[in-house]
């Protein structure tokens, strides 16, 4: 098993308590990377970053060269980073931005330089104070060691980057929402096309949207270079990946992990990762990539953790977030709370998606509260097909962003995969467990 | 629309509540500094009503009012901004704001039930405050901690609570003022200041200003459906 045979990209220095320290950084090789890129021409380190074929880590797994490479010829252009770490499930970010904050600033900044950006957002969740603090405080020792700024490590390449706190939206993490958060409006994901913002971002100018992750991968490809990224991992899914696991395992936490060369099995049983499920009990259900994906049940379990692997199988790999489900879950409360969140969260805009979410929510709580009729299960898929007809994966849309046809899956999911539970709901009147 | 609207505050709906507030101080040296770190002066709306509730812990309609002349857009822009973010509170909140995750990795570890003792022993329910306006208790949607599940947040601080035993110990604890050196009152979000302004060359700023609100007026008169690319 390779579980632990991959060297640690990410989360090398998590073993310091003060990671997070300018000292450590860098004694432990911190702002190596940048150094090397500046020496290097802009579109050499872009080339790096295309040859690692570095996947991005926020959920769509859009190859981040390929992004880069999109970035509209402009005189103003922008780097934005998405810190809203919001699925729910997904805390890896949350990891990075507390603990390692230098390696995600100095990713900001090759970034920042490889496309020739003189102004870079590093917008974070609001609910992230500590996070906010630590990258506040880590882009404060970096101007000061002359990292960021004017004329960065005598280079004579200058750019300003600035910490932004969100203030608690899921929506924000769509990134044309993001961008207009961070234009100071209501998070309302924008009409495509176009698709990206490349062309059209923050203020109308071309702008690069990357996740925390990603952006942290970026010192190590320029220090080992792109090649060594590539030689991990199999096929499109490169590198290593931070994997968050939740749920009834013995040790649920965030695990960096060779792309497919670990399997969703490992990850749950192996005694360094999840241990296994917890009080000896048997897995029923799993989420692979963040409530958006379509769940898989134990036979699924001996699947890599790839990318293309898990689309294949009918689900994503999403934001790297694997929610574990024993069989004493009610998957009919599960299912219930993951569409009352989208009903919560959805910004309001499109009508299917506004008003499907709450119709969902509303028949999934009575179904749970023993109120469910015979119908219901027909009615449910029949609301899932008008948010998303077809209700196939990958989905069909009829709204302007993604949360909309990601609300059926948990539904569609729980229902396909264990119908006799919701109708012992109906015909019981209630949950069986209580 | 071609009559111009007289600006005045958004009314308080809930009676007769604090004196009103204005963002003064070094709340509003600080709000000037912020503003300079945007191309646009709007991007600053949502720092800026962090800092009103910093000063007041929830957002006042006086410091809209402020906040709306900061960024140039009116009063009832900045509400309508405000109100769609769960963090900014129109209405005044607890020095605590303490809130339960029940999302789908803390709902299989026993936050419904962790958010129900919460309710029982403060006398609250959702949405709520004490009488003492210590503690304002909210249901959350995922907060990004999930191996430490329930997951609950004081202020938006991680805070590790996960039994009934443990929460009435920082309920306890928030009374007793015995975590105020980890967790400010509500409404103070990143103590750590910038220390470094805008240091890239003014001039290039300027144009960048410049150049940004060109796209910007490109991109706003092209913006049928299929403006853009």
């Amino acid at each position: 098993m390779a579980v632990t045979e991959a060297p640690r990209i990410v989360t090398s220095r998590l073993g310091f308590e003060d990671a997070h320290t300018l000292g450590r950084y860098l004694a432990t090789g911190g702002y190596e990377g940048l150094r090397k890129a500046l020496a290097m021409t802009p579109e050499a380190v872009a080339a790096e970053v295309d040859a690692a074929s570095l996947l991005g880590r926020g959920g769509a797994g859009f190859p981040a060269g390929r992004k880069w490479a999109m970035l509209r010829r402009s005189p103003v252009t922008y780097l934005v980073v998405n810190g809203d770490e919001s699925e729910p499930a997904t805390f890896k970010d949350h990891l990075l931005v507390e603990r390692d904050p230098h390696q995600l600033v100095e990713g900001v900044l090759i970034a920042a330089y490889a496309l020739q950006v003189t102004r870079a957002f590093i917008f974070l969740r609001g609910e992230f104070a500590l996070g906010l603090e630590r990258v506040q405080a880590a882009l404060n020792e970096a101007y000061a060691h002359g990292a960021v700024g004017r004329d960065i490590f005598g280079s004579g390449f200058s750019v300003d980057v600035v910490v932004h706190p969100g203030a608690g939206a899921y929506i924000c993490g769509e990134e044309t929402a993001l961008l207009e958060s961070l234009e100071g409006k209501r998070g309302f994901p924008r009409i495509k096309p176009p698709y990206f913002p490349a062309a059209i971002g923050l203020y109308g100018a071309p702008t690069v949207v990357n996740n925390v992750e990603t952006m942290s991968n970026l010192p190590w490809i320029v220090v080992h270079g792109g090649a060594a990224f590539a030689a991990l991992g199999e096929g499109r899914s490169t590198g290593t990946r931070l994997f968050a696991l939740a749920g009834h395992v013995n040790r649920p936490g965030v695990y960096e992990l060779e792309m497919v060369k670990t399997t969703f099995a490992d990850l749950i049983h192996a005694p360094v990762l999840g241990a296994g499920i917890r009080h000896g009990r048997q897995l029923k259900a799993f989420i692979p990539g963040g409530v958006s994906a379509p769940w898989f049940g134990p036979d699924q379990v001996d699947l890599p953790l790839g990318q293309d692997e898990v689309a294949q199988a009918g689900s994503m790999l999403g934001s790297g977030s694997i929610v574990v489900m024993d069989d004493r879950t009610c998957v009919v409360r599960a299912a219930w709370r993951i569409t009352r969140f989208f009903s919560r969260e959805s910004c309001g805009q499109c009508t299917p998606c506004r008003e499907g979410s709450g119709w969902l929510e509303r028949i999934m709580e009575r179904i749970e509260t023993g109120r469910g009729r015979e119908d219901d299960l027909d009615l449910l898929l029949d609301a899932c097909d008008n948010i998303s007809p077809g209700v196939a994966w990958p989905p069909q849309q009829t709204t302007i962003c993604v949360l909309g046809p990601s609300i059926p899956s948990s539904i569609s999911s729980a229902i396909s995969m264990f119908r006799d539970e919701f109708l012992v709901h109906i015909k019981e009147g209630g949950c069986p467990h209580g | 629309m071609s009559e111009p609207t007289p600006v005045a505050a958004p009314r308080r709906s809930s009676g007769a509540g604090p004196a009103p507030t204005h963002l003064t101080g070094d709340i509003l040296h600080r709000a000037r500094q912020l503003l300079a770190l945007y191309p646009e002066p709007r991007s600053a709306l949502v720092p800026l009503c962090h800092l009103a509730q910093e000063q007041d812990g929830w957002l006042t309609p006086e410091a809209m009012v402020d906040i709306a002349g900061l960024v140039g857009v009116t009063p009832g822009e900045v509400l309508g901004t405000a109100t769609f973010y769960d963090m900014l509170h129109t209405e005044p909140v607890g020095r605590y704001v303490v809130s339960v995750c029940t999302n789908i990795a803390c709902l299989l570890d026993g936050a419904v039930e962790l958010l129900e003792h919460a309710e029982d022993s403060l006398g609250i329910g959702v949405g709520g405050t004490t009488a003492d306006g210590t503690i304002t208790l909210e249901e959350a949607e995922c907060l990004a901690d999930c191996d430490r599940a329930p997951c609950v947040q004081v202020n938006h601080r991680y805070v590790v609570a996960r039994t009934s035993e443990a929460f009435d110990q920082l309920v306890a604890d928030l009374r007793a003022g015995a975590r105020d050196g980890e967790i400010p009152p509500h409404g103070t979000l990143v103590r750590v200041r910038r220390t470094a302004g805008i240091e890239a060359d003014p001039a290039a700023v300027a144009e960048e200003r410049r150049l940004s609100a060109e796209a910007r007026a490109a991109r706003d008169a092209a913006s049928g459906p299929e403006g853009g690319a």
